[in-house]
């Protein structure tokens, strides 16, 4: 009696504790990124409430992913765990990126610390990791790894990898949509070719692994489960990216509009 | 006058957008075929699979780029078609040949390569296949017949007023 009451008790703590130690750094951002609005409001034009808005329903996905009843079920139902995957590795990274959050660091900070800011964004690796074939490798290679080989087993058994794998995740997508849509400001900028070929390379990724789940059930997984995880991945990820490319196509569509010699327009329009 | 200088006005745009046209009809026709085989055969009549057993590992590939092109192609084509018709280079029978050959190649490819030599799936598990295969096929080649008439009588835009 005594032996099985320790024994639910650490269980409880084992799954507490990752919950707890992804939450934080998501809680912290979110603070922080209130703060550089109440900071910056006081001394620049408004920062707009649709960004911060953003901010805090990517956030609210991170967490829903991360703690409470889905992250709970996420460790003996493979559907809960895609769905969670889903939220934390494509959602809500897309929900932050929108919210701008290096453009609002830029404004907040002072003068020479956002100059450091920005030649650290200019620095090799930052060059390098933001080449969008590079993010999408480390986005759906990631997935390949994990969903193929022995690691996703392995993820439920120890917490560190618990962790890494979690974080890598959300990092790879934010860092993914980011170079995408560039919607915050980012040196060594790729063409809009270059990235809907990237795009649709990394949506094809994500497809065919969808549906390579749906055959070869990941270590551990039962067969319904992988099946009915398969395809929530493959729908779930077509949902999510609609929106991306819907917003690649839209900055293009702006980017491309013509510009004509005042003189020209104003007697075009008469 | 003034509409007669409008038409012309039309009409030189026109000419300087055809191939633009045809792409944009071209990638909106995958796009639409693509998304109505996955509304209609997966989705409402459940004829097609989301994963049949003898898919070979090509036809897993195949089947993955082409839906994620045609998902994009789709949502692109159509802001291409934004983009002509605000610069005025719009012109719809061009356009719509595009979409027929686009939407034609698209379905032949699926009905010979992806469903036949990749085997990704059938068009229905029945014993008469080749009934659905033929129907596929003949639509998808007249698709491609008519649209390629289309451009063809688009092709010039000189040719058109006589």
């Amino acid at each position: 009696m005594m032996g099985s009451d320790i024994c639910y008790a650490g269980e409880q703590l084992s799954k507490a504790a990752p919950q707890v130690l992804l939450a934080l750094p998501f809680l912290f951002a979110l603070c922080l990124y209130l703060a550089a609005v109440a900071v910056s409001n006081r001394y620049r034009r408004k920062w707009p409430y649709f960004r911060t808005a953003c901010w805090v329903a990517g956030i609210s996905l991170v967490l829903s992913s991360v703690t409470g009843p889905l992250a709970a079920r996420a460790h003996v139902d493979f559907t809960a765990h895609m769905a969670g995957h889903l939220l934390l590795g494509m959602a809500a990274p897309l929900l932050l990126v929108m919210a701008a959050p290096v453009t609002l660091i830029l404004r907040t900070l002072p003068t020479g610390a956002a100059r450091t800011l920005a030649r650290l964004l200019k620095s090799k690796p930052i060059r390098f990791l933001s080449d969008p074939a590079v993010a999408a490798l480390l986005n759906v290679g990631g997935l390949w790894v994990l969903y193929t080989t022995e690691l996703y087993r392995a993820m439920h058994e120890s917490l560190f990898l618990h962790l890494f794998i979690h974080f890598h995740v959300f990092l790879a997508g934010y860092l993914f949509t980011a170079v995408i849509l560039y919607i915050d400001p980012i040196p060594h900028q790729k063409s809009f070719l270059y990235r809907t070929l990237v795009l649709i390379l990394a949506l094809a990724g994500h497809g065919i692994l969808s549906k390579y789940i749906y055959a070869h059930p990941p270590a551990g997984v039962a067969e319904a489960q992988a099946k009915m995880g398969g395809v929530f991945m493959y729908y779930g990820g077509d949902a999510i990216d609609m929106i991306l490319v819907f917003l690649l196509c839209l900055y293009w569509y702006r980017s491309a509009r013509p510009r004509k010699p005042l003189g020209e327009s104003v007697s075009k329009t008469v | 006058m003034a509409a007669k200088v409008e038409s012309d006005n039309v009409d030189s745009h026109r000419s300087g957008y055809l191939s633009k046209n045809v792409w944009s009809g071209f990638l909106f026709g995958v796009g639409f075929i693509a998304f109505f085989d996955e509304a209609v055969f997966h989705q409402l009549l459940h004829w097609h699979h989301f994963y049949d057993k003898s898919t070979t590992a090509m036809g897993l590939v195949s089947d993955g780029f082409f839906h994620a092109f045609s998902w994009f192609a789709t949502i692109g084509g159509l802001f291409m078609l934004a983009d002509l018709r605000r610069k005025q280079g719009f012109w719809p029978a061009r356009w719509w040949g595009g979409v027929l050959l686009g939407a034609g190649g698209f379905q032949l490819y699926d009905g010979i390569i992806q469903h036949k030599m990749m085997r990704i799936h059938q068009i229905r598990y029945v014993e008469n296949i080749i009934v659905y295969d033929m129907i596929w096929n003949l639509t998808a080649l007249a698709m491609i017949l008519v649209g390629g008439i289309l451009l063809m009588r688009t092709r010039n835009k000189r040719e058109r007023p006589s």
